[in-house]
């Protein structure tokens, strides 16, 4: 016990390191499109201005996300797969689950778009035409929330991209920006959510050529992970941040966040999830 | 990334340097603290055992500079991920709090590095004590008693080494992105902010960062170098 | 610390015997020299009696981990000034620190190098530093001290600055224990004379009558300059 108390201070005292910590602070795991979007830059300060907490961002693929949360290891999530979302509750990880906002995902390709996929609105025979023309399709390959999605979609279209592993179904087990990277090299299709879309620079000849299919739907749901199960997580904090987030003005601070003028998130906490 | 985008890095390195970016300096600020105190850690125990290693003669010494030397290749991501199991509200040292912290970025760049100046301060000292070894014993003092002597006479070679550690830990991403979480304003290193602008695509911003971060551990090499000489005209 | 008793030495290394049956005694007195062509194990004999190696069969008295001190062929100086170079040991023998300091001074003037006292010690030359390694033992003030060839790579006035300083050492009483292979400064600074051929001792005596009229055809050869092996 004398050295569990000790060691930590040892580490403290001898490295001049900043307060990190302030006294009323959350860790959030949430995704790297929310991140890399830039929309909790916008949302997190207004947070801290009305409530004096600080969220501190871990981000992260949903499932990795997921996982720290099971392991304690952050106080709240803010992810985008209904399904493994509803799973965490289910074993009593933490919840209930709040939805939140939404966006979209699109389907991106080369200007050249081998797979002639501009020419269709539906996702589904989209991404038909790519398996047929063995086209690249750049895939996350991550358990992430668009990963899951992408999976899917793939599945509803009733085709299986497995098949082409290795070959023209590429899964490059990384995040959203280096799988856009990795996409933009190799003038492959890839499916992203909008908000990562815009924000992202090096699109070379990539463009969007799928989007508004009402299966595109990419919604985002918060949880507070379980204070029974993780007795050290600041549950009131947390719940204050998923109070804010589904309130009104969470909302509104969601509805302002543009780039270029477009906006990237959809708050839609009001309505049935 | 063509020769305009080198172009337009370096355009953007000069900018962020000219304006004194104040997110920039807090990232280089918290980087440079975090290698600095790894380096510290790193050094109480890494060269200490280096040079025990060198002047000590033990069964299963070999072993010991075998496994020192092949520590010196441990993958980052490896090393990150068993501190993140450590650290972790789960693992064996979860009530510590420490993951997602620099504390916990110290504790993984320290592991990285310290068979690093181990294994390099014991190939250092070991001909140095060659050297000694002799005279030394003519004095009286046997093994114990040369460490702390080695690691003085040494000093000047064991800066380079030391140089070398701190390279390795300010060079560092894997690790550091796993334990520390690359959280704005808590635990964005040069390193990983790198890693989050290249995924965005912002490809110049990621190099002008990376070539800051260069100009930095140049500066720091130039600064130790210069002290180095400055005490060597005066102690040999 | 004295009388050094050394009772039927003998040492091998790499199954080549260097040293055997070797026997002598070292008491109070003028310097003794250690003489024998190249290879008759001159070296290996200091190095048993200061204590850095152990015979292979026989035994020395008294038992202790090194006797005496000793300077080398090659000093080995520490890479810090000339000072601390000869606090160092001094600090090993747990002397108090106004003594180490009163003791290096004392050491340093008297080899000639209290102006050089916070130079690197590695910068000086080659009499430079030989007279250091001697000041650094001498400042032990040891009962005994052991030289292997401590001029051997040095000029003539580096030479004859060294043998300054051991006579001055032994005149303090210290007993001096050195090798050589230069008969000349033998035949300065030898009250006694051990003559080794092939790890054995041949002759051990006085030096005067070893020099005008040894008893051994190998001492004979030795002195007037032939080749032995």
């Amino acid at each position: 016990m004398v050295t569990r108390r000790w060691l930590p201070a040892l580490l403290l005292c001898g490295i001049a390191l900043p307060a990190w910590a302030q006294d009323r602070s959350i860790t959030l795991a949430s995704t790297t499109s929310t991140e890399q979007s830039g929309l909790f830059g916008h949302v997190l300060p207004i947070f801290a201005r009305d409530t004096g907490i600080t969220v501190r961002v871990v981000a992260l693929g949903t499932g990795q996300a997921l996982d720290v949360g099971r392991r304690g290891d952050a106080d709240a999530l803010l992810v985008h797969d209904q399904a493994a979302e509803e799973r965490f509750v289910a074993e009593g990880h933490g919840g209930p689950r709040r939805q939140v906002m939404y966006n979209d995902f699109v389907l991106v390709g080369p200007g050249t778009d081998p797979a002639h996929i501009a020419e269709t609105h539906d996702v589904a025979a989209a991404l038909l035409r790519i398996a047929a023309a063995r086209a690249p399709f750049i895939s996350r390959g991550d358990r992430s929330g668009t990963h899951a999605a992408e999976l899917r979609l793939w599945q509803q279209a009733g085709a299986d991209p497995v098949t082409g592993r290795g070959q023209w179904y590429r899964e490059v087990g990384q995040g959203m920006g280096p799988a856009l990277n990795t996409a933009a090299a190799q003038n492959a299709y890839a499916l992203t959510d909008r908000g990562t879309w815009l924000a992202f620079r090096n699109r070379q000849d990539l463009r969007i050529l799928v989007a508004g299919d009402t299966r595109l739907l990419n919604q985002y749901g918060v949880l507070a992970v379980s204070p029974q199960r993780h007795p050290h997580v600041k549950a009131a904090e947390a719940q204050a941040f998923i109070g804010w987030i589904t309130g009104p003005a969470g909302q509104a601070a969601i509805a302002g966040y543009r780039i270029h003028g477009e906006q990237l998130f959809f708050p839609n906490a009001g309505s049935p999830g | 990334m063509d020769v305009q985008d080198l172009g337009s890095a370096f355009v953007a390195a000069m900018a962020l340097v000219r304006h004194g970016d104040p997110d920039m300096l807090a990232i280089l600020g918290l980087s440079l603290r975090v290698s600095l105190a790894a380096l510290g850690i790193a050094a109480l125990v890494g060269l200490p055992l280096g040079a025990l290693l060198a002047v000590a003669r033990f069964p299963g010494r070999r072993a010991v500079v075998v496994a020192l030397n092949a520590l010196m290749g441990l993958p980052p991501v490896v090393a990150g991920l068993m501190i993140y199991l450590l650290l972790s509200r789960s693992g064996p040292l979860g009530a510590w709090g420490l993951l997602f912290t620099p504390q916990a970025m110290v504790i993984a760049q320290a592991v990285l590095i310290t068979p690093i100046l181990a294994a390099l301060s014991r190939q250092v000292l070991e001909a140095l004590w060659e050297e000694y070894a002799e005279t030394l014993r003519s004095f009286g003092a046997g093994p114990w008693r040369a460490v702390p002597t080695l690691l003085w006479d040494g000093r000047f070679a064991l800066l380079t080494v030391l140089l070398a550690g701190f390279g390795r830990a300010s060079a560092e991403v894997g690790a550091v992105i796993l334990v520390g979480g690359n959280i704005e304003g808590a635990t964005r290193t040069m390193t990983t902010a790198i890693a989050l602008e290249t995924s965005k695509g912002d490809l110049p911003l990621a190099l002008a960062l990376g070539l800051v971060l260069m100009v930095i551990v140049l500066g720091v090499n130039a600064l130790a170098q210069l002290l180095r000489d400055a005490a060597l005209r005066r102690a040999g | 610390m004295l009388p050094i008793e050394a009772e039927a030495l003998s040492y091998a290394a790499g199954g080549v015997a260097i040293l055997q049956d070797v026997s002598l005694r070292i008491e109070a007195g003028p310097p003794l020299l250690i003489l024998g062509p190249n290879g008759a194990g001159k070296s290996v004999l200091l190095r048993l009696l200061h204590g850095l190696l152990r015979p292979g069969r026989g035994r020395i008295t008294p038992e202790a981990p090194t006797r005496g001190a000793m300077v080398f062929q090659r000093p080995v100086l520490l890479r810090r000034s000339v000072g601390a170079n000869i606090r160092y040991p001094l600090a090993l023998a747990g002397l108090p620190w106004a003594e180490r300091r009163r003791r290096a001074a004392a050491a340093l003037e008297e080899v000639g190098l209290a102006a050089l006292a916070d130079r690197p010690a590695r910068r000086l030359s080659g009499g430079e530093q030989q007279r250091l390694a001697l000041a650094r033992a001498a400042a032990l003030a040891p009962p005994v001290l052991f030289l292997d060839e401590p001029c051997a790579s040095l000029d003539p006035a580096a030479t004859r600055a060294v043998e300054e300083i051991i006579a001055g050492i032994a005149a303090r009483g210290t007993k001096i224990v050195m090798t050589t292979h230069d008969l000349g400064q033998a035949r300065r600074l030898a009250g006694e004379v051990v003559f080794l051929h092939r790890g054995r001792v041949v002759e051990a005596g006085p030096a005067r009558p070893f020099f005008n009229g040894p008893a051994s055809a190998e001492a004979a050869a030795f002195l007037q300059g032939d080749l032995l092996w």
